[in-house]
């Protein structure tokens, strides 16, 4: 069976600020680190694998400090990893990220199943999933939080839908998208860590996508735009309390007595 | 595409300071641009030389005039309409109006039919009903043909959908099938004369929002969160007075043929789940941040939320450590909540969390940091230690009960 992971680097913090006198973003510090929810992808991929065999690849979009994402994937056991980093790629939306990455995977070959995070935590829409089943024209599901049966044709997952919880069956090639808690991460070992030391991150570039139209990508290929950013709005009319514990918790009570509460 | 003009360039760094992503970088006495690079243009008001140009790609620009109206994904429940619709009916009523377009629904279900003509009360102008047994579960190709086929019929301007589990997974799909734009989870929503949404949501994973436009493709999509807009107006009796003829022009039937009705996807089991009081429809909310040091000091919580009659809510930093579980976390990737009252306990108001709890009716804020974000979204602040203030809070209105009580 031909697994396919997407995973993403987030920042490690989320520490943005936008500077109020100059208007500028500042962020502290550049660490970085695999997106939590794909963690839980991959997890899931490497429990597929015990049972039916086969391989899984990682795939990535991103700068190429983004290749170590692959390389943590390596470590916990997956067998190939792809970054797809180019310019051109660059400032792309929801449609043009799912785009690259369905060309990229159309380059790489063919799989049965691809798994998704639920979603980032820094772009966190959770849409890119879906979107790449639409561009790859197979079936998806959203929010798997359990796999109840996997066999050569399909698979049977257990999906959260809020106010209930279905049993759906998927036949090959399909795409879901797991939720936190599906199964507990494994953590990279050290043992994997060395014997994949060496094994390469396969990079690819816009020059090896079968569309060379460089409108489909990054910027150019979105079609939402960001038209300004700004801090976000304060309530102008907030009285300020300050003191001991005992006036302040009199203020507060106060105030729910006012608003009828208490 | 990001480029430079080397001959303008004279190396002063302040680009590369003024970077939020770290993509710009010297090397050999040039400045580069890596694929870090998100655009957000912000080198290009610090360059002084004017060195760095941005590029739009050149897409091909739809013809608006041939997009016209908003159209409402409704949602339901085995026929019970998701309040999420009625939200976002409220809000097409608003752009509508702005820009003289009507509102449409798009209702897919089985044995809904009857249902549909209680969206009219709603000020909805015409409603796509979907009706047949095939649609009876939630299957997102299905619901997907049924989609793509209204739109490709009504050829609306703007379409919104419920950021629920439904919504988001068909918003994406249809977004893309157009090869149009999506905005996900916008908190406000307005539209310009040329018909261009304006859609505003925190962004770039920090304490910014953003406005963001679909300018060059229609039709224009965005989901909107429960609880995130008012509700529209219920227009007593309107379908009861409407003629046959007019319900007739009003609710179209469609179907699908039947190549659009085969399905990949199949329901083996559908199991309710325990109905828990959801924090997104509580009048009253103690809500608790990364002040609290302990789980077990998430008690104080609890009491205060108890004697007030309400419920308790916490950041995701708590969700993430587990002291409490994912529904009850509110913000951006949690629930947006919009009570009576909240109480905010040891949470700092990054925007992510007051995006979706600022039209609270009225907001309390204890915070021991007098900067801390959360005063400029709270009605009332109080600077101080949440250990102090609630466990003497907690004894002032359970001195209160008991005097009310002899
Ligand atoms: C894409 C994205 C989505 C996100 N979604 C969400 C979301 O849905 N919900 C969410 O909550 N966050 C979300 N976040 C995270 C968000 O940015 C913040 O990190 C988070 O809200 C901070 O939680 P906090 O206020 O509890 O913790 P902190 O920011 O650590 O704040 C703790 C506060 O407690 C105060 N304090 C400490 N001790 C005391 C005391 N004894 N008495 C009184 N005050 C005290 C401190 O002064 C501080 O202000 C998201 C982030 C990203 C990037
Ligand atoms: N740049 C990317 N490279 C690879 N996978 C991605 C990328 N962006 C998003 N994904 C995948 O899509 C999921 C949802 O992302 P998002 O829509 O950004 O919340 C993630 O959990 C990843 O599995």
């Amino acid at each position: 069976m031909n697994i396919l992971v997407c995973i993403k680097q987030v920042p490690g913090t989320n520490k943005v600020e936008v500077d109020e006198e100059t208007g500028v973003l500042k962020r502290d510090g550049v660490s970085s680190k695999m997106n939590p929810y794909d963690l839980y992808a991959i997890e899931t991929a490497l429990r597929i694998r015990e049972k039916t065999g086969g391989t899984i690849t990682a795939v990535t979009m991103g700068p190429s400090q983004a290749q170590d994402v692959i390389k943590e994937a390596y470590m916990m056991g997956v067998d190939e990893g792809y970054i797809f980093s180019d310019r051109r790629f660059a400032g792309a939306d929801v449609l043009a990220t799912s785009y690259t990455l369905s060309m990229g995977i159309r380059a790489i070959g063919e799989f049965d199943l691809i798994l998704c995070g639920k979603q980032t935590t820094d772009g966190d829409t959770g849409q890119v999933g879906p979107a790449l089943a639409e561009y790859l024209e197979i079936p998806h599901v959203i929010w798997v939080k359990g796999i109840e049966e996997v066999d050569e044709n399909s698979i049977t997952v257990e999906q959260d839908m809020a106010d209930c919880t279905a049993i759906v069956r998927l036949s090959y090639p399909c795409l879901i998208t797991v939720d936190k808690d599906i199964a507990q991460p494994r953590l990279p070992s050290y043992k994997k860590k060395l014997k994949t030391r060496n094994r390469p991150v396969k990079i690819m570039s816009f020059d090896d996508f079968a569309d060379k139209n460089e409108d489909n990508y990054g910027l150019s290929g979105s079609a939402t735009k960001v038209e300004r950013i700004f801090p976000p709005d304060s309530n102008d009319d907030h009285i300020m309390f300050e003191g001991t514990g005992e006036k302040l918790s009199r203020e507060i009570y106060d105030i729910l007595v006012k608003n009828k509460i208490v | 595409m990001l480029s430079i003009n080397h001959n303008r360039c004279d190396l002063c760094g302040e680009c590369i300071k003024a970077c939020p992503f770290g993509a710009l970088t010297i090397k050999d006495e040039r400045v580069e641009i890596s694929a870090a690079c998100r655009m957000c243009r912000i080198c290009l008001k610090k360059c002084p030389n004017k060195a760095l140009l941005a590029a739009d790609g050149i897409r091909k620009t739809a013809d608006k005039s041939n997009w016209k109206g908003v159209l409402v994904f409704a949602e339901h429940m085995e026929g019970r309409i998701h309040p999420v619709t009625l939200e976002l009916i409220g809000k097409a009523n608003e752009l509508g109006a702005k820009i003289d377009h009507p509102v449409y629904c798009i209702f897919i279900g089985h044995g809904i039919t009857e249902k549909a003509r209680e969206l009219l009360n709603y000020g909805v102008d015409k409603i796509f009903v979907y009706d047949h047994e095939e649609f009876a579960c939630f299957r997102e190709d299905l619901y997907s043909n049924a989609f793509e086929d209204c739109i490709k019929k009504s050829k609306p301007s703007i379409v919104l959908v419920g950021a629920t589990a439904v919504g988001r997974s068909l918003a994406p799909r249809l977004s893309t099938r157009f090869r149009t734009g999506l905005t996900a989870d916008c908190t406000v929503l307005d539209v310009k004369e040329n018909s261009d949404l304006i859609q505003i949501r925190p962004a770039f994973g920090g304490n910014i929002m953003a406005q963001i436009v679909t300018e060059s493709s229609r039709p224009q999509f965005a989901t909107v969160r429960y609880k995130v807009m008012e509700k529209a107006r219920f227009i007593d009796n309107f379908s009861e007075k409407l003629t046959a003829s007019e319900i007739s022009e009003k609710i179209e039937i469609c179907r699908l043929p039947g190549s659009k009705m085969k399905s990949k996807i199949e329901i083996l089991k559908v199991m309710p789940k325990e109905k828990e009081v959801s924090i997104s429809d509580a009048e009253i909310i103690v809500a608790g941040g990364r002040g609290f040091k302990d789980k077990k000091d998430l008690e104080m919580l609890e009491e205060m939320a108890s004697l007030l009659g309400g419920q308790t809510a916490v950041t995701r930093p708590l969700v993430e450590a587990g002291w409490a579980p994912y529904t009850k976390q509110i913000g951006l990737s949690g629930r947006t909540v919009r009570p009576r009252l909240i109480i905010t306990c040891g949470i700092s108001g990054a925007v992510q969390f007051t995006a979706c709890m600022n039209t609270s009716e009225c907001i309390i804020a204890i915070n021991n940091d007098k900067n801390a974000p959360i005063f400029q979204a709270a009605h009332y602040g109080f600077i101080g230690d949440l250990y102090e203030i609630l466990p003497l809070l907690c004894d002032e209105i359970r001195k209160r009960e008991i005097r009310n009580a002899v």
